[in-house]
């Protein structure tokens, strides 16, 4: 690595970050300012603005249902998509390998085709009440996630640790619980960490899946925006990159940002 | 008895896949084809009413542009940073993965609304123009294409020169050293060596960006309007603003056979040109 980069490529890449960094320290300022419309640079400096997320109950509403569907939904996927991701490592001889094709379904079709899609059989045709469906709509969304995050930690897992708990006597579901979810714990952490932040950011697929009073925050923001031009939707912006800078400080603490990278 | 415990674990992810995704989405098809005897154009006439339109040819037409636009440039500009980037000392390294990882984990609707801030017409680029006296009156950029265009590279060129600094890290440093004790300058160890064994992983990153920039959503929404409409606002518009469902599923099943088609010919594409492979 001792090649030395030309000045112009490093230029370029200043540039680049820059352009990357720059309009999120905007939005900073932007929350900051004393207005009732979006400025830069601030006019006057006050935090009533994040106070005021508090004040309309759509935004408290939706924050509560955002959490809800990250959490639940990060959950369910991980109790069926950690079996799934076992099942693909460790009966890989017995199992088709559609089926792997299958898991990655979600990812490669496009996510408002899906909530289109689930608006229509689950929503209305079958009748499932709007949060339900929108908590199938964000568990569909990151079970893929967990199922690839989970069988990369499995890959580097040795199975005939497992083997030899079970030659000891040991019953099988006892060793998964005992053996062999301890050693992919860091896989899990990340599958969690990856679920959650994919969920609380939706758009697509929460778009169709949304009703009367059922919101999430990001749908919400979408909708706020079309009637008022004011600094909150900048303080929320705010509220929520404090949020991924302290995911990002606990992933690093515990596990090491590469897991994010990948 | 191995064989059935394997079923029994993968199958809840299985149904749930199977039943919640599969069938709705294969519902959402089978609603694309018209009556027998309805039209001229009998089971394909909602097709046929699709790419008849000229409003709705020309945004799919739109989509596939700024789609191109977005890919080529987050490419390039993904390629110059990745391949600086990769080529830092470590410490350096780890501080401008962690620059780039944090605007992709903030979500879509924050980065696009970033975008809304700066081109408005009070927004900061119309200050600096009018300041600088490029202009005397603000300009009207929010609701064109170039709006979208630029919001878009914002949001994919994080996530390029993370999947190329992957790539390009994975190159093995002693084809480089190969090259240039062989008397090949930087430009030529570049050009020769590094780009040819990169393709496969620029086709990787260049197949997730044109298919997550074709099916976007929030970006052409806030920054396009209805001015700009691609197909994923007229998915929405169609499905709640206009009821039309049936014209709603034919633009859903559009945007579906474009992703698998251009994932299936990319994949096979990147396997052609891997070089180590062959």
């Amino acid at each position: 690595m001792s090649t030395r980069i030309h000045p112009v490529l490093i230029f370029f890449t200043v540039l680049i970050y820059i352009f990357l960094l720059g309009p999120l320290v905007i939005i900073f300022g932007a929350a900051l300012s004393d207005t009732t419309y979006l400025t830069f640079p601030p006019q006057g400096l006050t935090l009533r603005w994040f106070e005021n997320i508090w004040n309309i109950s759509a935004f408290r509403r939706t924050i509560v249902t955002s959490l809800q569907m990250a959490f639940l939904g990060t959950f369910i996927a991980l109790i069926i998509g950690i079996p799934a991701a076992y099942a693909l490592n460790r009966h890989r001889v017995t199992l088709p390998a559609s089926l792997s094709t299958l898991f990655v379904l979600p990812i490669l079709v496009p996510e408002i085709v899906i909530g289109f899609s689930l608006l229509r059989s689950v929503t209305v045709e079958a009748g499932v009440p709007v949060w339900y469906a929108l908590l199938i709509g964000h568990t569909l969304l990151v079970l893929p996630y967990v199922i690839r995050v989970v069988s990369a930690s499995l890959a580097s897992f040795d199975f005939s640790i497992e083997e030899a708990a079970i030659s000891l006597g040991s019953p099988p579901a006892k060793t998964f619980f005992t053996i062999v979810l301890p050693n992919i714990r860091s896989g899990m952490i990340a599958a969690f960490i990856l679920s959650f932040i994919t969920s609380i950011n939706d758009v697509s697929i929460s778009l169709f899946l949304t009703g009367p009073g059922i919101s999430t925050l990001p749908i919400q923001l979408l909708a706020h925006m079309e009637q008022f031009f004011d600094p909150t939707i900048a303080s929320v912006s705010v509220v929520l990159m404090l949020l991924t800078i302290l995911v990002m400080v606990i992933v690093e603490r515990t596990l090491g940002l590469a897991i994010v990278a990948k | 008895m191995k064989r059935l415990a394997g079923w029994m674990l993968a199958t809840p992810a299985t149904l749930m896949i199977a039943l919640l995704l599969v069938l709705p989405v294969a519902a959402t098809i089978g609603m694309t084809f018209g009556a027998p005897g309805a039209g001229t154009w009998g089971v394909a006439q909602p097709y046929a009413d699709f790419f008849t339109s000229g409003f709705r040819r020309r945004v799919l037409w739109r989509t596939f542009e700024v789609a191109g636009w977005v890919t080529v440039i987050s490419l390039a500009g993904g390629l110059v940073t990745a391949y600086v980037v990769s080529r830092c000392p470590p410490r350096v390294k780890s501080i401008l993965i962690v620059l780039a990882v944090f605007p992709l984990l903030t979500g879509v609707v924050v980065r696009s609304f970033a975008w809304l801030v700066l081109l408005g017409r009070q927004g900061m680029v119309n200050n600096v123009l009018q300041w600088s006296g490029v202009t005397d009156a603000p300009v009207a950029m929010l609701y064109t294409q170039g709006a979208v265009i630029v919001a878009m590279v914002y949001i994919f060129v994080p996530l390029m020169v993370l999947v190329l600094v992957g790539v390009l890290e994975n190159i093995p440093e002693d084809l480089l050293q190969a090259s240039s004790s062989l008397g090949a300058g930087p430009v030529a160890s570049f050009l020769q060596v590094t780009l040819p064994l990169a393709v496969p992983g620029l086709i990787v990153g260049a197949v997730l960006v044109f298919t997550a920039s074709f099916t976007s959503y929030a970006t052409p929404h806030l920054l396009g309007g209805t001015r700009q409409m691609m197909m994923g606002t007229l998915l929405h518009q169609q499905a709640m603003v206009a009821f039309d469902w049936p014209g709603a599923a034919v633009v859903a099943a559009i945007m579906l056979v474009v992703i698998v088609a251009t994932v299936l010919l990319m994949t096979r594409l990147a396997r052609r040109m891997n070089p180590m492979t062959t």
